[in-house]
């Protein structure tokens, strides 16, 4: 188990340089000079070039990659164009408020998911299915920033009782956990997990009608063993499956949503990204994509272990 | 002296249909037989002929389609108006079966120690490390070798002979009175095919379980059984002891059956096989379902359907042409 483990995080390496070496091109890729935003009108060549040698741009590309990303292994993602402030210290507090969100959607629309899921996959073909179905279709098709605002007309400007956008009491962009906070959350939280929860509640019905159709499952019958036993075993073979989806959609969501984060002014990832991508700040958009990708991956590893504890069988391969 | 006990399995006019919206289909069209405690019967038909459906039916392990009739008595119990608690109780503990594909039929993801003890843990309401002992006396009985590495095996690691043990263990984990096995070798290799057919053969004696296994395989019905029926579109056609029906059989279609059947007397002559194919299940003619096929038709085999009779003493055949 401990040599998988290592073999896994192993092979995680060359996806990490690989995702990182993308993070930087796509920014160079990109039409449009880096540094018009900081460049003065009418600056003369030297000025430019003196500029252009304090943010390293002067440098060939492989280079520019490599001083790039030995300073971000060591936490240094150079400073924002904008705010003049070490990238790390705009991204860190805009990641933990992404995640506050995040894990509140992904209660909600796992928790969701999941129920409505197993309650489809075990009634297939009975009104309870068709319900869920209608349900977790709507789930995916409506647009999530529709959906915020919506709830902000109804919840925050019709019935006065919850706050349109912000984190927090005057804007304030850190979490406490009081009921003021708690307030803010809840609305961006349902609409980031309407999506999550009709993706889960898919996969689930689906994973469990195909367990239940399994030989085995007849088996657990055969044996006399009650429901709520034969349920472990649906669960545990549905489990692997529905992992996978879970994390990718965990990872979508520690992403943040640039719409819903932009509709309620939620100081995330999103948000910053939004106003990096207007105010083209490389470092901020570079730092951001980078660490985004990194949980992309970091997840996909943790999805990998998980399986492998749940299915004996993927050890082996 | 068998005779005078009641019973234990006691099927009287069984029959299920399966019923959708714009389908019915007769499976099994009226089986009857008994068992006592210790008596092996093995039913052996062609597949679709309905003998896995019967065997189902005695546990009610049959899809919400399927529509069951008539008497299922096991051990005194009125199966078919069973609730669904005591049926649950009656599965596993009473009666408890072997399934053909042990790759399939045993769960991927949990240990064989792990569902053994779980039947185990809910019939005998024992804890789950008393559980797992009992588990590892069954690995013994089946004779699985280093049975305490076995215990924490998963299926997949074992091979297709030690599975199908391991789900013998499993179906003998609550001391059943009646076993039935569902084509319980057809998915093993030939050699391993013995193996278990003496194993089961042993169990059976030893434990005196009355077993009903079901098989398309001749060679499996002689090994084990001590009565033989025959079944055919969802009845029985003939009945009788295993040597009675194999040295003497009388119905045309259990003599079509055996003559077309390979064995290593017949080098060098040619196979005769029945021709055609079964009849349709949902459109099954008025009279003799095998008429269609039968060498020996004659026009009044289209009336209706034959009765059992007593043919020589304890054979029973449904042909007209018979005495």
């Amino acid at each position: 188990m401990l040599l998988y483990l290592l073999r896994r995080i192993l092979y995680t390496l060359p996806i990490a340089i690989g995702v990182s070496m993308v993070c930087f091109a796509l920014i160079h890729l990109a039409p449009g000079d880096p540094l018009s935003a900081v460049i003065p009108e009418g600056a003369s060549p030297e000025v430019i070039a003196q500029i252009k040698t304090a943010y390293g741009f002067d440098q060939p590309l492989p280079i520019q990659y490599f001083n790039w990303i030995w300073r971000a292994v060591q936490g240094d993602f150079g400073m924002s164009i904008m705010t003049r402030r070490p990238v790390l210290s705009e991204v860190g507090p805009a990641v933990v408020n992404t995640m506050i969100l995040a894990v509140a959607a992904v209660t909600l629309g796992f928790g969701l998911g999941v129920g409505l899921g197993i309650a489809a996959g075990y009634t297939a073909g009975s009104p309870i299915d068709r319900v869920v179905t209608a349900i977790s279709v709507s789930g995916v098709s409506v647009p999530h920033y529709w959906l915020g605002m919506v709830l902000i007309v109804i919840f925050a400007v019709n019935l006065g009782v919850l706050p349109a956008m912000g984190m927090g009491a005057q804007g304030s962009a850190t979490f406490a956990l009081d009921w003021v906070s708690l307030r803010h959350l809840i609305l961006p939280a349902i609409a980031m997990s309407v999506i999550p929860a009709g993706i889960i509640a898919r996969s689930v019905r689906g994973t469990v009608i195909e367990v239940l159709k399994q030989d085995y499952v007849q088996t657990l019958h055969a044996k006399g063993l009650p429901g709520r036993r034969v349920f472990v075993h649906v669960v545990k073979n549905a489990a692997p499956t529905v992992l996978a989806i879970m994390g990718l959609q965990l990872a979508q969501l520690l992403g943040g949503s640039i719409l819903v984060e932009t509709v309620f002014s939620w100081p995330g990832t999103g948000f910053l990204l939004n106003t990096a991508i207007f105010t083209r700040d490389l470092p901020i958009l570079q730092g951001t994509i980078l660490v985004l990708s990194m949980f992309f991956v970091a997840i996909n590893l943790m999805v990998d272990l998980l399986q492998s504890v749940l299915d004996p069988r993927i050890k082996r391969a | 002296m068998v005779e005078t006990q009641t019973p234990l399995v006691a099927i009287e006019d069984l029959t299920v249909r399966f019923v959708s919206r714009d389908l019915d289909i007769s499976v099994v069209n009226g089986v009857s037989f008994t068992l006592a405690a210790g008596e092996a019967m093995c039913i052996l038909g062609e597949s679709g002929s309905g003998k896995s459906v019967t065997l189902r039916a005695l546990m009610r392990l049959l899809p919400p389609a399927a529509r069951v009739g008539g008497k299922i008595s096991i051990g005194g119990l009125d199966v078919t108006t069973l609730a669904d608690g005591d049926l649950r109780r009656l599965r596993g503990s009473l009666v408890s079966m072997i399934f053909q594909e042990p790759m399939t039929a045993l769960d991927p993801v949990f240990t064989i120690g792990t569902q053994i003890a779980e039947s185990v843990v809910f019939h005998d309401g024992v804890s789950y490390s008393a559980g797992r002992k009992r588990a590892l006396e069954l690995l013994e009985l089946v004779q699985i070798p280093s049975a305490p590495r076995r215990l924490d095996a998963y299926p997949h690691e074992l091979s297709g002979g030690l599975r199908q043990r391991a789900m013998i263990a499993m179906a003998l984990a609550c001391r059943p009175r009646v076993l039935l096995a569902d084509e319980p070798t057809t998915a093993l290799d030939a050699t391993v095919q013995i193996q278990i057919l003496l194993l089961m053969r042993q169990l059976q004696r030893d434990l005196g379980m009355a077993t009903i296994i079901v098989t398309h395989d001749l060679g499996v019905a002689c090994e084990v059984a001590d009565k033989m029926a025959v079944m055919y579109a969802g009845r029985f056609v003939e009945t009788g002891s295993s040597v009675d029906v194999m040295e003497t059989p009388r119905h045309p279609y259990t003599r079509g059956l055996f003559q077309s059947t390979v064995h290593g007397g017949m080098r060098g002559a040619p196979l005769d096989p029945i021709p055609g194919s079964p009849p349709d299940l949902a459109e099954l003619p008025p009279g003799c379902a095998f008429a269609p096929r039968c060498p020996a038709y004659e026009p009044a085999c289209d009336g209706r359907v034959p009765d059992m009779v007593e043919v020589a003493r304890a054979q029973f055949a449904r042909c007209i042409r018979c005495p």
